[in-house]
């Protein structure tokens, strides 16, 4: 019963914070500079009356603020996100094509990433722990250092030059081969090949962040008095580290994981627009290019709302992961 | 003062950090002096390779514009976006976090769920939406990276103000009856600056690659070279030279890398304390 109210009261508020985006979105309409029925109709559709017209009274623009702003949430409410007169296609529907795309780089990315930071952030405390090859605990940070520092679309562009350009072992375009028309293991392999280079790309920066937080996490419990009375029982070093040290350890790694999505949605629409990748990010260049502001404003909306419905998962994760956290119905 | 530069100094990375940055910084101060040309003028032939041509020591692009001259050039883009929007966002950090922190209660709330609002919004779409709709300009750029990356200041400034307002340095104010912005910005702000220097030290950092990514993806100041533009023009001669998009590259790792070890050193040498209990 707990459960369910906890659930309910985060989707609520989840919901939210999606309005409340959408309500930004406004704001931005009428503050951007110029009539914003042609702003929004973009780069092509203002050349065209009619459809800045069709605008004009979509945004009820002879109408008060306040209901020009329930007027624009009631139309997103009903999955209404605009026209985009390029393509000739309403901006959800397009959204939606590219939501699958997106949401695999990111899924790969996120599970990438967080094995890759917490394996090597682990072996970096564990070799600290036990006091031997601490060269290698060396190695690893000054490897997250630099990732922490490279700009992830250039990385890309490396990445693109070293192993499409030069190896030719991977392709750099695109998400499956054109034309190749591939059925069932054939196809989900040729995918698998065009996913490997941008995880890899959108996945070093934030793995760089997993080491050092679990690294950091992992040593700060190393401190504690439990770690001692481990040993004082008579476990070895590695079941101390396994069972006492580990398991406290993972909390702050998977609350910290979730606040990254954000991030890593950002990185996406960089990775996308490197690799042609054909989800929503390399749709928000497409839309920059265009000027097309209706699809612009819908992606970010979807992003957003993507991000949140993560960060919703990781709430409910988080609350099996830490039987405590039951006890207090939710509240931090 | 010896004592903070000794901590400092402890750390050999910082100091590699600090002197890559104070490099970087005179290139960007005397950036007019060694390319008085403009970065965008075709100068040269195109796609001269590096070396091939000691006039342009590291090629030209394809419309024969010097990379040398638009590297050095481009480093005043970087630390100016970078130093003025960190600016700005610690001002609005420091000013919502110490607000929600000392008068706590509904204050607090509303100022708390709208900085939580912030942050999970994802950033860089965030930005990428407000340079393009404002129009992409150096203060646009600015404004947009200064509003995506305060919240954590704001809850580092919130949780400092927390403690300190318990203290018996603040209680002894309050008695003595100094008015509450006083104490506030005279007794408490100071004491929870060390943190937010480290804080806004990495915040440049992740600036500067914010501002990169911008104008990679076309969203750049047109006034003003820089490196992600470099970055992006060249991407169509990622076949037939390469080179064009390794260097500006490298320019932008290096002086994050720097700055992120000058953040790594400051909290070393501000935070003693914390430091001895990590390691």
């Amino acid at each position: 019963m707990a459960f369910t109210s906890f659930l309910a009261g985060r989707i609520f508020k989840a919901l939210l914070v999606i309005l409340a985006i959408a309500a930004l979105n406004f704001l931005l309409i009428r503050l951007a500079p110029g009539d914003p029925a042609s702003v929004m109709a973009g780069e092509s559709g203002a050349t065209d009356p009619k459809f800045v017209e069709t605008l004009r009274t979509r945004f009820g623009l002879d109408q008060p603020l306040w209901k020009q702003l329930l007027l624009y949430l009631g139309q997103i409410v009903q999955g209404d996100l605009g026209f985009s007169y390029r393509n000739q296609v309403p901006v959800i529907q397009l959204i939606l094509e590219r939501l699958p795309a997106t949401l695999l780089l990111m899924a790969s990315s996120f599970v990438v990433s967080l094995g890759l930071g917490v394996g090597l952030g682990m072996l970096s405390a564990s070799v600290r722990f036990f006091n031997r090859k601490r060269w290698l605990d060396s190695l690893i940070m000054t490897l997250a250092l630099i990732c922490y520092a490279t700009p992830l679309f250039w990385l890309a562009l490396m990445m693109v030059i070293v192993f499409s350009v030069q190896l030719d072992w991977l392709p750099a375009f695109g998400m499956e081969s054109v034309g190749a028309n591939l059925k069932g293991w054939a196809r989900i392999s040729d995918i698998a090949q065009h996913l490997v280079l941008p995880t890899l790309a959108l996945s070093l920066f934030f793995m760089s962040v997993y080491v050092r937080l679990t690294r950091a996490a992992m040593m700060e419990v190393m401190m504690q008095d439990h770690v001692r009375t481990g040993f004082a029982k008579g476990l070895t070093g590695g079941e101390v580290l396994r069972r006492h040290v580990f398991r406290n350890a993972l909390l702050p790694i998977v609350t910290f994981a979730g606040l990254q999505l954000g991030q890593v949605a950002g990185g996406a629409v960089l990775i996308e627009t490197v690799f042609a990748w054909p989800g929503i990010g390399r749709l928000m260049f497409d839309a920059l290019l265009q000027r097309d502001y209706q699809l612009l404003l819908g992606v970010f909306l979807i992003t957003s709302a993507t991000v949140i419905a993560f960060n919703l998962l990781t709430d409910i994760a988080y609350r099996f992961v830490d039987p405590r956290i039951r006890m207090e119905g939710g509240a931090r | 003062m010896t004592g903070f530069w000794k901590r400092f100094s402890r750390n050999s990375g910082a100091v590699l950090g600090l002197a890559l940055l104070v490099l970087v910084l005179v290139v960007a101060l005397l950036a007019p002096l060694i390319y008085p040309v403009s970065p965008w003028q075709m100068i040269g032939a195109p796609l001269l390779d590096p070396l091939e041509d000691m006039a342009f020591p590291l090629g030209t692009d394809m419309l024969g514009r010097d990379i040398a001259a638009g590297l050095v050039h481009g480093t005043r883009v970087s630390l100016l976006v970078g130093t003025v929007s960190t600016l700005c966002a610690v001002l609005v950090g420091v000013g919502v976090g110490g607000v929600a922190g000392y008068f706590g209660g509904w204050i607090d709330d509303v100022l708390m769920r709208i900085t939580e609002f912030f942050q999970t919004i994802p950033q860089l779409a965030m930005a990428v939406v407000l340079v393009a709709i404002f129009t992409p300009s150096l203060a646009s750029i600015v404004t947009a990276i200064a509003l995506v990356s305060w919240p954590p200041v704001a809850r580092l400034v919130r949780a400092e103000v927390l403690s300190l307002r318990e203290r018996e340095f603040v209680e002894a104010a309050t008695v003595l009856g100094r008015p509450t912005y006083l104490i506030l910005f005279d007794e408490i702000l100071p004491n929870t600056l060390p943190p937010v220097i480290v804080t806004a030290t990495l915040m440049i950092a992740t600036a500067i690659l914010t501002e990169a990514a911008l104008s990679f993806l076309g969203l750049g100041d047109r006034n003003f070279m820089s490196w992600g533009f470099m970055i992006g023009a060249a991407r169509s001669m990622l076949r037939e030279a390469p080179w064009l998009s390794v260097m500006p590259g490298v320019a932008i790792l290096l002086t994050v890398l720097a700055i992120n070890l000058v953040g790594e050193g400051l909290s070393d040498a501000l935070n003693p304390r914390l430091r001895q209990r990590g390691e």
